[in-house]
């Protein structure tokens, strides 16, 4: 049956060409006009309306609206469908909505598939209806091939413990700890050195408002002691881990003489093992000699020093500030540190207040004082802060020079480029933030590293806690330069990941894991060793010895399929039937030569 | 396959295969069409989880199928699942060229380059050269029985 009226034209053929081997229904969004402005929807619709494996095509002016959501329900009940495709957005945006379709309909949300006809055809193409119409029934009928191909799974599904590990006790991980207990949850905090506070406890006044650093841990100590739930354990680290997702045995050992060691069982981990500072190289703008500090050292000798400051015995009349050191370099640590720029005009407004007379020259490349921080920064200025632009390629200088005076050469980019010679009694090299050595750490969790050391999240928009391994999550500057409170938010956010899946006790993973074919494997063992999960065990299964997949620690990458010598290895969702039909879909619907004219 | 004369082959857009991740490079290349750029309408893209899991078998097979080229859009240095996936992912490239090659068909046609999550521009220039590169090689079909 064909009916055109616009905009919900539908097409159901049923076993006419003999029985279809999969019934298969098919939606093409108009999307409003995002996609129908620039891609003939109906022409796609009649393109595929007689292939043999579909058994219901329409087009629909927005597949997501909820009438039409109902229409798919009932179409799947009613004409028992076994596949779903919809050709819409991106399936960023939808896949949940129409596996939810899928799931209420009592279809397995596993045999629909999206096809991206819009933010990879309609809107790339809309200088070209012919071509963007030819791929979108392309894209369609892969969409439908790989539907055709695929099996029902189940979401595998496991329960949680409620009680969570968090490593590291600093600022992210004791903000961390009282969240969670306050969730209700058992929590066992870990920290490696003898007492809890991280870098914040070092601090006396920091920015943004001047709180005391050291008295905000003293506070969270508090918290964290009169909370029953938190279990915590100082000089103590994490020595090895095992169980799967939702739980996980976790043996802590503490360094106390003898070292023991004891054991938790935690439904999630928050990793909030913090950062190092920058340690200048001898000799790199001048450290090593007299009266030149790194920016934590300063800080450090400013928040000691009620007064006006000394240094050597001598007061101090002149500081010169120079930023970005050990940060943005093009061939060392690429990224920008973000705290520095603040937390050193935070200290020149300091150093101001405890005596105003002190000249202090900042020699910059760029100030990134983001935010609200730009009032500090301004204030800062008001006080009498010198603030001096230095071309990337020519860096200050710093050198005693014969009378054994501290002096600063930099080129002033603001005077044409002017050399201006600073006499200084402290410089100060702002130096930025770098990962924390943490190896065994890393090894032991299989935390992803990314190309600058930090640890890696799924992803830095929608999942900003989350890693690849499940139920292992990571807070506060261990994944990346933040300052104390964006480090607190991040801790916060990790509570609400562990939360969410814990007071629920259960957990479902996602079921597009490695399958291992037995029958063709013969156990060579690369897979195993490209693992990096651990979710590839030997066994023997009729007298002979084959791999086979633990689904629990399998996080899908299907990485360990290219190793496989005798394509014994296929991930589930990218079969090499489904990827070869995708293919053959594509070109079969893919535009005629004389359409893809130039 | 479509036969095409000859003087169809030289102004024919040729077909390309893009293989994409879900977290890094299609992110990437859905941005490039949130921000309208445009790339030729005989690109196509197949998104897997991680590139280092592509098969070699699967890009000779599209090119021996009917495409002219195949790019991989892989994670680069952002892979959330492997730390080694850049080396992994040039092992599938080197794999699939030497599976080429000895089918007689040049090794030009796949190319591998990091697309990241916002690399949208750089997509479409890939693609914009590719399509040049893949023009003046005339369609795979013709070669291949
Ligand atoms: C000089 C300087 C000035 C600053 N000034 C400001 C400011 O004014 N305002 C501001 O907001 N921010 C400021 N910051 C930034 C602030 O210090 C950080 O944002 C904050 O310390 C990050 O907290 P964290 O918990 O992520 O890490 P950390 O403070 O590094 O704490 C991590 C904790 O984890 C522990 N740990 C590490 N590895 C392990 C392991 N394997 N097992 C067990 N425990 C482990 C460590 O011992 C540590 O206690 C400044 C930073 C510096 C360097």
């Amino acid at each position: 049956m064909t009916t055109d009226h616009e905009p919900s034209d539908s097409t159901t053929v049923a076993g006419e060409s003999g029985e279809p081997r999969r019934r298969i229904g098919v939606y093409v969004c108009h999307c409003g006009g995002n996609i129908s402005d620039y891609v003939d929807v109906a022409a796609v619709r009649d393109a595929v309306a007689g292939d043999a494996e579909v058994v219901h095509v329409e087009t629909t002016l927005f597949a997501c609206s909820d009438a039409t959501q109902n229409d798919m329900i009932e179409m799947i009940e009613s004409q028992h469908l076994d596949g779903l495709v919809v050709a819409s957005c991106s399936p960023k945006l939808h896949v949940p909505t129409f596996r939810a379709v899928s799931r209420r309909a009592g279809l397995n949300p596993f045999e629909y598939t999206q096809v991206n006809i819009r933010e990879q055809c309609s809107w790339v193409h809309s200088d070209d209806r012919a071509g963007a119409t030819a791929k979108a029934i392309g894209l369609v009928r892969a969409g439908i091939a790989k539907t055709a191909h695929s099996v029902p799974l189940e979401p595998i599904t496991v329960e949680t413990t409620p009680s969570a590990l968090v490593v590291g006790a600093g600022v992210a991980g004791m903000r961390a700890a009282t969240g969670l207990a306050d969730l209700g949850l058992r929590v066992y905090l870990i920290e490696r050195a003898a007492t809890l506070g991280g870098w914040v406890d070092r601090w006396g006044p920091m920015y943004p408002n001047g709180a005391d650093g050291h008295q905000l841990i003293e506070r969270l100590r508090e918290q964290v002691a009169t909370r029953d739930a938190i279990t915590v354990v100082t000089n103590a680290e994490l020595v090895a881990k095992s169980g799967n997702f939702g739980n996980y045995d976790v043996d802590v050992r503490v360094m106390s003489d003898p070292p023991t060691t004891q054991r938790f069982r935690v439904g999630s981990i928050v990793v909030a093992t913090g950062f190092d500072t920058y340690q200048p190289e001898v000799g790199e703008y001048g450290y090593g000699i007299d009266g030149v500090v790194t920016l934590a050292e300063f800080k450090e000798l400013v928040d000691a020093t009620p007064g006006p400051l000394r240094v050597g015995g001598r007061p101090v009349r002149t500081v010169t500030y120079i930023y970005c050191v050990g940060s943005r370099q093009p061939d060392g640590h690429q990224y920008c540190s973000r705290y520095c720029c603040a937390a050193t005009v935070h200290a020149s407004i300091t150093v101001a207040d405890h005596d105003a007379d002190v000249a202090q020259y900042h020699l910059y490349r760029d100030i990134r004082t983001y935010g609200k921080l730009e009032l500090l920064y301004q204030e800062s200025r008001r006080r009498g802060s010198v603030y001096m632009k230095f071309p990337d390629d020519t860096p200050p200088a710093v050198r005693r020079d014969d009378a054994g005076h501290l002096v600063v050469r930099t080129t002033d980019t603001l005077t044409e480029g002017m050399a201006v010679d600073i006499p200084t009694d402290l410089v100060v090299l702002v130096t930025g933030m770098v990962p924390r050595e943490n190896h065994d750490l890393t090894s032991l969790l299989k935390l992803p590293v990314g190309g600058d050391g930090f640890y890696n999240e799924i992803h830095p928009k929608l999942r900003p806690v989350e890693t690849v391994v499940d139920g292992v999550l990571i807070a506060g500057t261990c994944q990346g330069p933040k300052n104390s409170f964006e480090s607190v938010a991040s801790g916060l956010a990790a509570v609400a990941q562990s939360g969410a899946t814990l007071l629920k006790g259960v957990a479902e993973l996602d079921p597009l894991v490695v399958n291992v074919d037995q029958d063709r494997c013969t156990w060579c063992g690369a897979c195993q060793e490209v693992c990096p999960y651990g979710a590839i065990d030997r066994i023997v299964c009729d007298g002979r010895e084959v791999a086979t997949v633990n689904a629990l620690s399998c996080k899908g990458c299907g990485g360990c399929a290219a190793f496989c010598a005798n394509e014994a290895i296929e991930l589930l969702g990218s079969t090499t039937a489904q990827i070869e039909s995708m293919i053959d879909g594509m070109l079969e619907g893919s535009a005629r030569d004389e359409e893809l004219m130039v | 396959m479509v036969e095409s004369d000859g003087a169809s082959r030289v102004a024919r857009r040729p077909r390309i295969l893009v293989f994409s991740t879900n977290n890094i490079s299609d992110p990437g290349i859905d941005l490039a069409g949130s921000q309208h750029l445009h790339y030729s309408p005989a690109v196509s893209t197949i998104t897997v989880p991680c590139s280092s899991g592509i098969q070699p078998t699967w890009v000779a097979y599209a090119l021996e199928h009917g495409f002219d080229g195949v790019f991989l859009a892989i994670d680069g240095d952002e892979c959330a699942y492997l730390p080694d996936c850049n080396q992994r992912s040039s092992r599938v490239a080197a794999r699939a060229q030497e599976m080429v090659k000895e089918k007689g068909i040049e090794a030009q046609r796949i190319r591998m380059s990091a697309i990241c999550s916002v690399c949208s521009e750089a997509f479409v220039k890939h693609m914009e050269e590719f399509s040049a590169v893949l023009g003046e090689l005339g369609p795979t079909g013709e070669r291949v029985p």
